[in-house]
């Protein structure tokens, strides 16, 4: 197939089976473009994973720019991002005629009942595959520990704590203990 | 009016970060200062976004998109709120090319990946539990979700070993609605 094609039909069904934003989909995008099709590598993907947090902006779109870019420069970034806005897109427009009682029908709203507990499964799935594959050092299992913690405990406690502020203390601490360490001198891998 | 849409939502792309839940407050403030929608409305939308498939700002930004200025409208709004990330990302990539293997950008990278990946665990823990506790009851525990829960893990952790390939996300996703439903309807 084509490869446009490929893109723009591969994130569309990403879009089309993506509940609840944009941490489900990293699972989605991991099984497909990691796993079936090889775009990227895990590593890549966690690196995608890492900027689209970072930068604003819906975090499926960030990661189909990327994917697409990849395997197939401009265009591609063009195929893979309207590719995963379309059926968001198109459900909406069509729902929109009717959209005041699509939720109070029984049926609908039973079936996302049982969708939700699935998408809260995917991230969970999601984040072990990310702990599972970390490099097994003491460093990255206390970071881990730290955030996963502290997200936890925000949660419960219902603290204003913002993915990002834990992110920039994550990078800061990192950038301290390789400048003490030495190992901004030379190149390591992550 | 298609221009006031357009730049409203610009300013959402641009300044909503980690995602969704980062951007509906800046999208409430877009949208209730314009009248676009009243407080209600939006409420509900949001809840409607959730349960549709696709990124929640997209769903919720071409409802207003298209309440307001129809298809067109919808489009207009959409592509505002996908701009800045896209050209974002093809910027850093840009860039990214010889400044991720700049030492110091790798040293951020090695306490940026695990710290992502605490987060996202945690989101996670955090979702199944919230789903499996009522709301009311504090402690008590949902026994329809509890179930749900367990069956789905259940397949998860199964079809691996058992049919040599692990369920996809999209599978999951099908079954965990006919469950639901069958669940939830009896």
């Amino acid at each position: 197939m084509n490869i446009l094609a490929d893109l723009f039909l591969t994130f569309s069904k990403i879009g089309l089976f993506t509940f609840g934003g944009g941490y489900a989909m990293i699972s989605m995008i991991e099984n497909i473009c990691v796993e079936q099709k090889r775009w990227i590598t895990h590593d890549e993907m966690m690196t995608v994973t890492v900027i689209a947090e970072s930068t604003p902006g819906p975090i499926a779109i960030n990661c189909a720019t990327f994917v697409g870019r990849r395997q197939a420069g401009f265009p591609g970034a063009v195929a893979a991002t309207v590719g995963i806005v379309v059926p968001a897109f198109a459900v909406i427009c069509i729902l929109s005629a009717f959209l005041d009682h699509v939720l109070e029908i029984s049926l609908i709203a039973n079936g996302f009942q049982g969708i939700k507990i699935a998408v809260g499964l995917l991230i969970l799935d999601a984040g072990l595959t990310m702990v599972k594959k970390m490099k097994a050092k003491a460093f990255p299992r206390v970071i881990a520990a730290a955030s996963f913690t502290a997200t936890l405990l925000a949660a419960v406690f219902h603290w204003k704590l913002a993915s990002v502020d834990l992110m920039l203390l994550a990078a800061a601490v990192s950038l301290a203990v390789s400048a003490a360490g030495g190992t901004l001198k030379r190149k390591g891998g992550a | 009016m298609y221009l006031e849409l357009f730049l409203g939502f610009l300013r959402v792309g641009c300044f909503a970060f980690g995602g969704a839940y980062g951007a509906i407050p800046l999208i409430r403030d877009v949208v209730l200062s314009h009248g676009w929608l009243t407080e209600e409305r939006l409420t509900y939308m949001i809840a409607v976004s959730e349960s549709t498939p696709g990124p929640i700002m997209v769903n919720l930004v071409t409802y207003v998109g298209s309440s307001q200025a129809g298809l067109l409208g919808a489009v207009t709004a959409t592509a505002a709120v996908v701009l800045p990330s896209f050209i974002i990302i093809l910027l850093v990539m840009v860039l990214l090319k010889n400044l991720l293997d700049a030492p110091y950008v790798q040293a951020a990278l090695r306490g940026l990946k695990p710290c992502v990946a605490g987060i996202i665990l945690a989101t996670g823990v955090r979702m199944v539990l919230d789903h499996c506790v009522s709301p009311d009851g504090g402690t008590l525990l949902e026994p329809r979700a509890v179930l749900l829960t367990a069956v789905l893990a259940g397949l998860m952790a199964v079809s691996g070993p058992v049919l040599k390939k692990k369920a996809s996300p999209i599978t999951l996703i099908v079954v965990s609605a006919l469950l639901g439903a069958a669940v939830y309807g009896a």
